[in-house]
């Protein structure tokens, strides 16, 4: 891809707003549409296209395999840890009313935190399975080939 | 309609268009949460994974010997069970039908006093409905794991023999 100036700077120009707008849909899933699952591919989409433009191995540069394998079992123990949260806090698992001062408070506490997790998942997922598969490929595709 | 391909970069095109045609159909029905899904996953990161696929697989469909009957006799069959069962399903949009009876009034009042957030869908997928939330992550959890197993090892012997192919 080094003689497409214009992919990779439109690429660039574009990653920054797609991460934002990512983090926008996880901690305004409250209010809006959106939430953990959604942000997840959206932050992990910004990656895939560096990753497609720049190639497998500076994405690995950048988002190392053994870093997101662990990110991705990191958002799940986030989940799995605020439910276990409720137990010791003398409700039951995933009960989110006793993790703050006032029920409607740990509700909100216990949703940012559990979409969180999701979203790191996803996120972490979606861009393991996309080195997966961007590493088997042993040759460059020829324009015509599609 | 009908369309049949055998070139599967064209059928990725497509079911990524459909995805996207959904995509409007069900922002039309107000579930735009399921929209904004359906949009990131369905039309984007699933089109990329599948060109991904293609690109280890090739792309054009092999032909198919000698005539699946078993397997139209099979899916006949099922269709035809699965139209039975619909056919017990209240009206499109029927205010009596149990979904909307059962627990969701409940969900509904119980969003603004008991969680206090704007939005009912985050509300019903993070908080009422938590264990399912907590499987699913789960689920992309040992999708990621499974990919990983399976394709790693080819993965870590390119890295030690600089890139190259390593079979």
């Amino acid at each position: 891809m080094k003689h497409h100036i214009i992919l990779r700077i439109g690429a660039k120009l574009l990653i920054p707003p797609i991460m934002l707008f990512a983090l926008y849909v996880q901690f305004h899933g409250d209010y809006g549409p959106g939430g953990g699952f959604q942000a997840g591919v959206i932050f992990a989409s910004a990656f895939i296209l560096y990753g497609l433009v720049f190639g497998l191995a500076e994405l690995r540069r950048v988002a190392p395999l053994a870093v997101v394998t662990k990110l991705m079992a990191a958002g799940w123990l986030i989940y799995i840890g605020v439910g276990y949260a409720g137990l010791i806090l003398g409700g039951k698992f995933l009960d989110y009313d006793v993790l703050s001062h006032d029920p409607v408070s740990g509700q909100h506490l216990g949703i940012l935190l559990v979409e969180l997790g999701v979203g790191v998942t996803v996120a972490s997922a979606m861009l393991v399975i996309y080195q997966c598969f961007a590493a088997h490929q042993s040759r460059e595709l020829a324009d015509d080939e599609w | 309609m009908i369309i049949r391909l055998r070139n599967l970069f064209a059928v990725v095109m497509l079911s990524s268009v459909f995805s996207l045609l959904s995509t409007g159909l069900f922002v039309t029905l107000d579930a735009v949460d399921v929209a904004f899904t359906e949009a990131a996953v369905g039309a984007g990161i699933t089109t990329v994974l599948f060109l991904g696929a293609l690109a280890l697989t090739g792309s054009i469909e092999k032909p198919q010997r000698g005539r699946p009957y078993i397997a139209l006799l099979v899916m006949t069959a099922l269709a035809a069970m699965l139209l039975y069962g619909t056919m017990d399903m209240p009206p499109f949009g029927d205010a009596g039908a149990p979904a909307h009876r059962h627990v969701a009034p409940e969900y509904i009042t119980g969003t603004q006093t008991q969680i206090g957030i704007p939005n009912m869908v985050s509300a019903i997928l993070a908080s009422y409905r938590g264990f399912d939330t907590l499987g699913e992550t789960g689920v992309i959890f040992t999708a990621g794991i499974g990919v990983l197993l399976l394709l790693r090892r080819r993965l870590s012997s390119r890295q030690q023999s600089g890139g190259g192919d390593a079979e």
